[in-house]
């Protein structure tokens, strides 16, 4: 079985998916570095803020979030898969509907998210 | 045939992927790149001042903490799976080190952001 | 007139009388255009060699018999046509994460016996006499169920699932969706008895969603559907079972 996901385009995607989660395990690694640099008092924040800054920084959030949208592609895509059979009105829900949900919540909550950020009055 | 306790893990897994499938990007987006360059939004942001409101009110605290947590048992979850996919077996060592290492980084921000008080 | 095209067709054969182990043997088999490559094999048989061994019965698609790895991927043998595989060579072997009996024949005595285990016959949920006359259903209840009825036990989702590849004790997509199609229906009574296969770790806690068993399903199954959504019903089942005491399977 050894590298049998070489083996096929298919499984090649499902190893990328499932790859994704390296990413969101090293941004919870930076979220919690920064709960620490936070809870050390101003002046640690503030270095951490100037980590932040860096370009090592920056390129690494956007390959992060580059992943981060192709686990939100492929959350989506397999969605349907765990969902029960549901029927409205006489007609089943198809799976590009559900997909379909999922971006829309995914995008109107991210909207939401940067509105809430870009007017924050602290 | 013995029941498995995988739920536990896997409803984890499910809360943490939706939750990073909804707003992992932005979060990416407005942490690590938007504050850091100042552009599209305001450089001040992630200031001390305001940071330290916002992780001191429950609901900031809260967020951040359940952002954490989720994103580290999801990926801890997933991260066993593949390790099982590429011929490393789920025994004992494979799971102390994924689900150990969720329990280390909520530990963590845990502590931390319950120490900077409300 | 009509010049004959010849396809060249490579077999993995096994003959453990004579082979230690599998052995690629090459055949130029003539063709036309409607052929399906199990008349590739039937002609090998016929005219080639008598040697080789593979199932078929129905050609059409609805018994299951003829399920091989067809240049890399699980396919029915009379469903896949030389004309989509050309230039060739064909490469066919045996039906993968099965032990070979010979040739392209797999051992399917596994799979019959964890078909067997779901209990895959309705259970009523309360005795019925034939007095009573036959259960009603709505097309709407027929529509929960109809989809994984469509399962033909040729077993392609096995090939298909790298889980089961990794792990043969897995239940597998096939048998799981046999289960979900019992489940589903109003007439059966029988979701407890079930639970036990759903809750093990050989049960639905082996898939991981790769989701390629209802890419190859010839007949639109969907196993993936059948265990992914029973992930949650296992679940529920797994914390609720404290608050009533005949819920415990374990």
């Amino acid at each position: 079985m050894q590298g049998w996901w070489r083996r096929d385009p298919f499984f090649v995607r499902y190893m990328v998916r499932e790859a994704t989660a390296v990413a969101v395990l090293v941004y919870a690694v930076v979220l919690t570095v920064g709960a620490v640099r936070l809870a050390q008092g101003e002046a640690a924040w503030n270095g951490w803020l100037a980590a932040l800054r860096s370009p090592g920084s920056v390129l690494l959030h956007v390959v992060l979030l580059v992943a981060m949208v192709v686990h939100a592609k492929s959350w989506f895509e397999i969605m349907p898969k765990t969902m029960p059979m549901i029927v409205i009105g006489g007609r089943r829900l198809s799976a590009t509907t559900i997909t379909r949900s999922g971006w829309a919540a995914a995008v109107i909550a991210s909207i939401a998210l940067f509105a809430w950020a870009a007017w924050w009055r602290a | 045939m013995k029941r498995s306790n995988a739920p536990i893990f896997w409803l984890l897994f499910g809360a943490g992927g939706m939750l990073s499938a909804l707003l992992g990007a932005m979060l990416v987006f407005i942490t690590g790149i938007a504050v850091p360059l100042g552009w599209p939004l305001h450089g001040e942001l992630m200031s001390y001042p305001r940071m330290l409101g916002f992780a001191q009110h429950w609901l900031g605290k809260g967020f951040v903490f359940v952002v954490i947590m989720l994103f580290a048992w999801h990926a801890a979850h997933r991260i066993l799976c593949s390790l099982h996919d590429i011929g490393i077996h789920k025994g004992p060592a494979a799971k102390a080190a994924c689900y150990g290492a969720a329990v280390v980084v909520t530990a963590v921000a845990g502590a931390n952001l319950f120490r900077l008080g409300f | 007139m009509a010049e004959s095209k010849t396809v060249e067709i490579q077999v993995l054969r096994y003959r453990p009388e004579q082979d230690d182990k599998p052995v690629w043997q090459s055949y130029a088999v003539p063709f036309t255009d409607d052929m399906s490559v199990l008349q590739g094999l039937q002609h090998i048989k016929d005219e080639l060699d008598g040697t080789l061994s593979f199932r078929w019965s129905c050609r059409m698609a609805i018994c299951g018999s003829c399920g091989m790895m067809v240049s890399g991927k699980p396919k029915l043998s009379c469903q896949t046509f030389l004309r989509d595989l050309l230039p060739g060579p064909v490469r066919i072997e045996a039906l993968a994460h099965f032990p070979i009996e010979r040739d392209l024949v797999v051992s399917v005595g596994e799979f019959v016996k964890k078909l067997e285990g779901i209990k895959p016959y309705l259970i009523p949920k309360v005795p019925r006499t034939l007095a009573e006359g036959e259960y009603l259903q709505t097309p709407a209840q027929v529509e929960q169920f109809e989809q994984y009825s469509s399962c033909i036990n040729c077993m392609l989702c096995y090939s298909a699932c790298p889980q089961y590849g990794l792990d043969p004790d897995f239940t597998g997509p096939g048998v799981l969706a046999l289960l979900h199609r019992y489940n589903a229906d109003s007439r059966d009574g029988g979701r407890e008895q079930r639970m036990e296969v759903l809750n093990a770790q050989e049960g639905v806690w082996s898939c991981t969603a790769v989701g390629y068993c209802s890419e190859v399903c010839p007949k639109h199954v969907d196993p993936a559907n059948a265990v992914n959504q029973n992930k949650v019903n296992s679940a529920r089942d797994y914390f609720l079972r404290f608050l009533s005491p005949k819920r415990d399977s374990s």
